[in-house]
């Protein structure tokens, strides 16, 4: 297993910087240049000095190289520096943002903790009301219990969350003015009142992408609970005099659990694209609204650091996902 | 073994129905059948007549819905299983009666080990210790003939052939010293040595620990073996039933005869497969009102088709379901 998840991450370097490759060209190659927002009134020469300045006259291949290395050591060196106050990164150059002239890393962590907070809880909430359900749903299949949990995945799958988000600020916010309807992302979390307002404002946000994220998981854990009620082992089970809880609860889930693992991990990445949308509609200022921000504006370099880390996340929770099959399940051997 | 030896289990009028979307399959009819302790009784029949059905709706054992046990007793240590609650039901289960299931491949549950999974009815049914329990999970794979047993506690399924596969089930099946056990055909789906094997260790074990066997196969040749008495099921229903001797001597069922046919020898080779008596099986869409073999059946008459024979008692603890021993017929 080891030996395999050495293998499978050397084998991921090739892969993130092809990934890497094609992110880059593809911005290369999309219109829109960082100095059309600029004033008209500029010069000319003053705005080529400016592009130099950023970079911008160098040939694409060496701009590349120059982000990999920026990505990859010189930006690890802050973050080494930062930790343990050592000045490896001697002053290099960092990557920077067009837009806000700040090092993108900066503005990254500025927003993670409210990505994290709002749509990794939601991601949490999701899976932990997800699980049971499906449980349940399957044991009791086509029980009215079933047919409602059906009936709600259906509409949390298929109801996109900007449709709900704005249905719930409308109702809750608007109307009935429960909840706040826009994210304070300044408020600070030092008393019980305070720890009570954040909870409130993030309710909306984390009910919406938790809704979604049950829906699909919950429908994953029937599915598969349901593929092995009906296995020969069940009955085997059963024969042994085991209580129905142990039947259920031990023999199947835990068989039941592989693929929903698997469906877990690898929704994870997914979770910080689909956040981009809810992020929007309740001014969560997150990864997702930053990313939007700097597609707008043209800052490559953000959207470039942004979209690697995505694939990044996405590699690795790949990874994590079959790690955690091979571990989970005793049939699959890798080495 | 005398008729006068109170059963140990006496099933009476059994009748299980699935209730699918196509209609009623009647998958069991009015089956009436006693096991003596210490008694080895093989149950034969073709393919879909009812042998795993009956065997499993004793315990509870079948999908219900769709099954539904319309009818019956089973009459096991004084209480009828299928009135039990579902608490003294998990007790009979594994405790009292072991089952041993047709395929070996899925019947044991491919993430635990082999050892934690002959533990778990040790720990629930005789409230063993982990250490106990281990301790005697390794017995009990010694008993069965697995080499090297202490090792291979920790090992799963997938890390067992076939053949050992159906000895561990054996295993779970025999570790709280059940008085009966249900092996549903065993050895079917192992080669002959193997299947060999485990046939000597059944009857080892029998002697030794004096519990009474139902055995389920396709296979007469194995019956003539190992069983003392013998029923034949056709159609979800008993047709035949006598000591293993007097059947094979003086088999009376049409069906019965044209299963005797079908195995060349009976000590020499093993016997076919059951279904090569022309004919389709029966359609068992309804409660029979008709012998369910007439459309079969070289001596088939008139009322065959409109009765349902009952089973007629020939003396010798033998009977038949056919109108052709029917006292009245038979002296005409
Ligand atoms: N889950 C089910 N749903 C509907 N019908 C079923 C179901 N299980 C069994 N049956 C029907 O019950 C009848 C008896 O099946 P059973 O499994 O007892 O046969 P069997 O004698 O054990 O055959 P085999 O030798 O192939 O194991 C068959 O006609 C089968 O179609
Ligand atoms: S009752 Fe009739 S059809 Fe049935 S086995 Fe006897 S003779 Fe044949
Ligand atoms: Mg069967």
């Amino acid at each position: 297993m080891l030996t395999y998840t050495i293998r499978r991450l050397l084998l991921a370097i090739p892969t993130l910087l092809f990934i890497a490759l094609v992110i880059f060209l593809l911005l290369e190659l999309s219109p829109g240049d960082p100095m059309a927002q600029m004033p008209m009134s500029i010069p000319p020469e003053v705005k080529e000095r400016m592009r130099e300045a950023l970079g911008l006259d160098q040939p694409w291949w060496v701009r590349f190289y120059l982000w990999l290395y920026q990505f990859f050591v010189v930006e690890p060196q802050y973050w080494i520096d930062g930790l343990f106050g050592t000045d490896l990164a001697e002053g290099a150059q960092r990557i920077i943002s067009f837009q806000s002239k700040s090092p993108v890393f900066d503005i990254i962590a500025e927003r993670i903790p409210q990505t994290l907070w709002v749509v990794g809880m939601s991601y949490v909430v999701g899976v932990l009301i997800a699980l049971p359900i499906g449980i349940a749903s399957a044991y009791y299949q086509y029980s009215w219990f079933d047919q409602i949990g059906t009936f709600i995945s259906m509409v949390g799958f298929s109801v996109p969350t900007f449709f709900t988000g704005v249905l719930l600020i409308v109702v809750f916010s608007v109307n009935l003015g429960w909840f706040p309807s826009i994210y304070d992302t300044t408020l600070v979390v030092d008393s019980w009142a305070s720890l009570g307002q954040q909870i409130k404002q993030m309710a909306m946000p984390v009910f919406v992408l938790a809704l979604y994220n049950a829906a699909q998981i919950s429908r994953f854990m029937r599915a598969s609970m349901l593929d092995n009620l009906g296995q020969d082992y069940v009955r085997t089970a059963r024969a042994k005099g085991m209580r129905e809880k142990v039947v259920v609860l031990r023999h199947v889930l835990r068989n039941s659990m592989i693929p929903v693992v698997t469906v877990i991990a690898l929704g994870v990445p997914q979770v910080f694209g689909g956040a981009i949308i809810t992020e929007q509609v309740f001014k969560v200022n997150g990864l997702g609204q930053l990313l939007i921000l700097a597609v707008q504006g043209n800052d490559i370099p953000m959207v470039m650091t942004l979209t690697f880390i995505f694939a990044v996340l996405i590699v690795l929770f790949n990874l994590i996902a079959d790690v955690l099959y091979g571990l989970l399940d005793p049939r699959i051997r890798y080495d | 073994m005398p008729d006068t030896v109170k059963p140990i289990l006496s099933v009476e009028g059994l009748q299980t129905v699935f209730n699918t979307r196509k209609g009623e399959i009647h998958a069991v009819n009015h089956v009436d059948f006693d096991l003596r302790a210490g008694e080895l009784l093989g149950v034969v029949g073709e393919s879909g007549s009812g042998k795993s059905v009956t065997m499993m709706s004793l315990l509870k054992l079948l999908p219900m819905p769709p099954a539904e046990v319309r009818n019956g007793r089973a009459m096991f240590d004084g209480r009828d299983l299928l009135q039990l609650s579902d608490d003294e039901l998990r007790t009979v289960r594994g405790g009292e009666i072991g089952f041993v299931f047709q395929d070996p491949m899925t019947s044991l549950n491919p993430v635990f080990t082999v050892g934690f999974q002959i533990m778990e009815p040790l720990r629930t049914h005789m409230g063993l210790s982990k250490r106990d329990a281990k301790k005697r999970a390794q017995e009990l794979l010694e008993l069965v003939g697995i080499p090297d047993a202490a090792r291979r506690l920790d090992d799963y399924p997938h890390q067992f052939s076939g053949g050992m596969r159906q000895r561990v089930m054996i295993a779970i099946a025999l570790a709280c010293d059940p008085k009966v056990l249900i092996a549903d055909e065993p050895t079917t789906a192992l080669d002959v040595t193997i299947q060999a094997q485990i046939l000597e260790l059944m009857k080892d074990l029998r002697d030794r620990l004096g519990m009474a066997v139902i055995w389920i196969t396709h296979d007469l040749g194995v019956i003539a073996g190992i069983a003392d008495r013998v029923m034949v099921m056709y159609g979800g229903q008993v047709v035949e039933h006598a000591p293993v001797k007097e059947l094979f001597r003086n088999p009376q069922h049409p069906y019965t005869k044209a299963l005797l046919k079908t195995v060349p020898s009976l000590s020499g080779e093993r016997a076919k497969r059951l279904t090569v008596i022309e004919g389709q099986p029966p359609i068992l869409s309804s409660a029979p009102n008709a012998c369910s073999f007439r459309d079969r059946c070289p001596h088939a008459m008139p009322r065959c088709g409109t009765e349902n024979p009952a089973r007629y008692g020939i003396g010798n603890g033998h009977d038949a379901a056919c109108f052709l021993v029917e006292p009245e017929v038979a002296h005409v």
